[in-house]
C-alpha cells in the first residue's frame, strides 16, 4: 500500500474491522483517492459519521473527525460547515443513518443546500446490529426482521435528495469503484449539498439472507442489477423499481446556504437595522 | 517508449480472502493461492487496468508499472 492517497489513511489501523468482502473498504479507498486528487491536505478535511459499520470509517481516515450519534451526522456536519465554510466536510452515513433514523435531516440538509458532502453507503440493511431491514431494503428482500420478505418498498435516497433541492446527486455501486471515486471528486468540487450514494455489499447479512453466499455473488448482483440513467429511461416503472439506477442525477451549481446567508446579512447591515434596539415584545 | 513492466503484489497481512480480485480480473492474472490468499499466476497478461486494486476492500493489492530495466 503505497500511493499518494495513503496520506489520508491511518495505515496503522489496518486491517479494518469490516467483514471479508464488505464494500465499505472500497468506498473508503475511493474517498481517500478523491481527497488526494482534489489536492486537499488532511487538515482541511472533516469527516462526520453516524453509527454503524460504515460509521466506523473515521477510525481509518487521517483527517479531522467527529464520531457522532446514529442518524445525526448531517446536523453536526451542518454546524461545522456553516462556521468553517473553507473546510471540506464529509458526512459518512449508512442507509440506516442517512435515510431511516436520519431521514428528516437528509431532507433539510438538501433543501438548505448546505455545502456538506454526504457519502452514503447503502447496503440495504442495518449491518452493525444484525441485518435488520432499513428504509432502503427493497420490497420482497429478506432481512433478519423480514425473513419471509420485506412487505415495504425501499426508499430511493438519490431521488429524494434531488427532489429536496440538493445541488449534486449521483449514485453508483462498489462494483463500479472508479465511478464512485469520480463522483466523490465532483461532489467535493461542486458548491452546496452533495450526495453520493453507493450501493454496496453486506455479504454477512443481506447477501447471505438473499441467496448470495459470497462477496463475489453480491458484486455480480450489483453489476447485473445496475442500470445507467440512459438505459433506465427505456424501462417500465415496474422494471425500474427492480434495478439500481446509477449515474449523475443533478449538478445544479446554485449558490449554497453560506453564500445566501451572507448575502442576506449584507442587506440587513446596509439597511441600518440594529438588532440591539429590537423590542422582542412580551 | 520502453515497454512497461507491471508488478502486482498482494499483502497477505491485509488480504481477507474475499475472492473479489480473482473473480473480476479481466485477464485471469490472479488465481487461488496458498491459504486462500490470491496468487499472481500470469503477471505477463496483466494490462495494469488496476480494477483489482480499486475493488479490493482491504488495501491489499498494489499494481505498479515500471519502465523495463527499472526495479518495481
Ligand atoms: C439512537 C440510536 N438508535 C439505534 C441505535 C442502534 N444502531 C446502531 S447502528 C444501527 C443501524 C446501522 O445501519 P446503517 O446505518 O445502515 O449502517 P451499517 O451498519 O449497515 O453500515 C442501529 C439501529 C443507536 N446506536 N442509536
Ligand atoms: S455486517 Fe455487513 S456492513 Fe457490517 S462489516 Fe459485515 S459485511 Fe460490512
Ligand atoms: S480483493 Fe483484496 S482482500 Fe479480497 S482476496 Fe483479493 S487481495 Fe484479498
Ligand atoms: S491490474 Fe487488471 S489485469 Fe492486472 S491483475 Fe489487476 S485486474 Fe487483472
Amino acid at each position: 500500500m503505497s500511493r499518494a492517497y495513503t496520506r489520508f489513511l491511518l495505515g496503522k489501523a489496518l486491517p479494518h474491522f469490516w467483514c471479508p468482502g464488505c464494500g465499505n473498504g472500497i468506498v473508503l479507498a475511493a474517498i481517500a483517492r478523491a481527497l488526494a486528487a482534489a489536492g486537499l491536505s488532511p487538515t482541511e478535511v472533516v469527516v462526520v459519521t453516524g453509527i454503524g459499520c460504515w460509521g466506523k470509517a473515521d477510525d481509518y481516515l487521517n483527517v479531522n473527525a467527529f464520531h457522532g450519534t446514529h442518524g445525526r451526522a448531517l446536523p453536526i456536519a451542518t454546524g461545522i460547515k456553516v462556521n468553517r465554510p473553507e473546510l471540506t466536510v464529509l458526512a459518512l452515513m449508512g442507509d440506516g443513518d442517512c435515510a431511516t433514523i436520519g431521514g428528516n435531516h437528509l431532507l433539510h440538509a438538501a433543501r438548505r443546500n448546505v455545502g456538506v458532502k454526504a457519502i452514503v453507503v447503502n447496503n440495504f440493511n442495518y449491518g452493525m446490529t444484525g441485518g435488520q431491514y432499513s428504509s432502503t431494503t427493497p420490497g420482497g428482500k429478506a432481512t433478519s426482521t423480514s425473513p419471509f420478505g420485506n412487505p415495504e418498498e425501499g426508499l430511493d435516497i438519490a431521488r429524494v435528495a434531488e427532489a429536496a433541492g440538493a445541488n449534486y446527486v449521483a449514485r453508483s455501486t462498489v462494483y463500479h469503484a472508479a465511478q464512485v471515486e469520480a463522483y466523490i471528486r465532483e461532489a467535493i468540487s461542486a458548491p452546496g449539498f452533495g450526495l453520493v450514494e453507493v450501493a454496496s455489499t453486506c455479504p454477512t447479512y443481506f447477501g447471505r439472507l438473499n441467496g448470495m453466499r459470497t462477496a463475489t455473488d453480491m458484486m455480480k448482483w450489483l453489476r447485473d442489477v445496475a442500470a445507467s440513467l440512459n438505459a433506465a429511461r427505456d424501462l417500465s416503472e415496474e422494471e425500474r423499481r427492480r434495478r439500481i439506477v446509477i449515474g449523475k442525477f443533478c449538478d445544479r451549481r446554485a449558490p449554497d446556504f453560506n453564500q445566501r446567508y451572507e448575502a442576506i446579512r449584507r442587506v440587513a447591515r446596509e439597511s441600518g437595522f440594529n438588532p440591539g434596539v429590537v423590542n422582542i415584545g412580551r | 517508449m520502453a515497454r512497461k513492466r507491471v508488478s502486482v503484489t498482494i499483502d497477505p497481512r491485509l488480504c481477507k480472502k474475499c475472492g473479489i480480485c480473482v473473480e473480476f480480473c479481466p485477464k485471469d492474472v490472479l488465481g487461488p493461492g496458498r491459504d486462500g490468499v490470491p496468487a499472481v499466476l500470469s503477471p505477463e497478461s496483466c494490462t495494469a487496468c488496476r480494477l483489482c486494486e480499486l475493488r479490493c476492500p482491504d488495501f491489499a493489492i498494489l499494481v505498479e508499472e515500471a519502465e523495463d530495466g527499472e526495479r518495481t
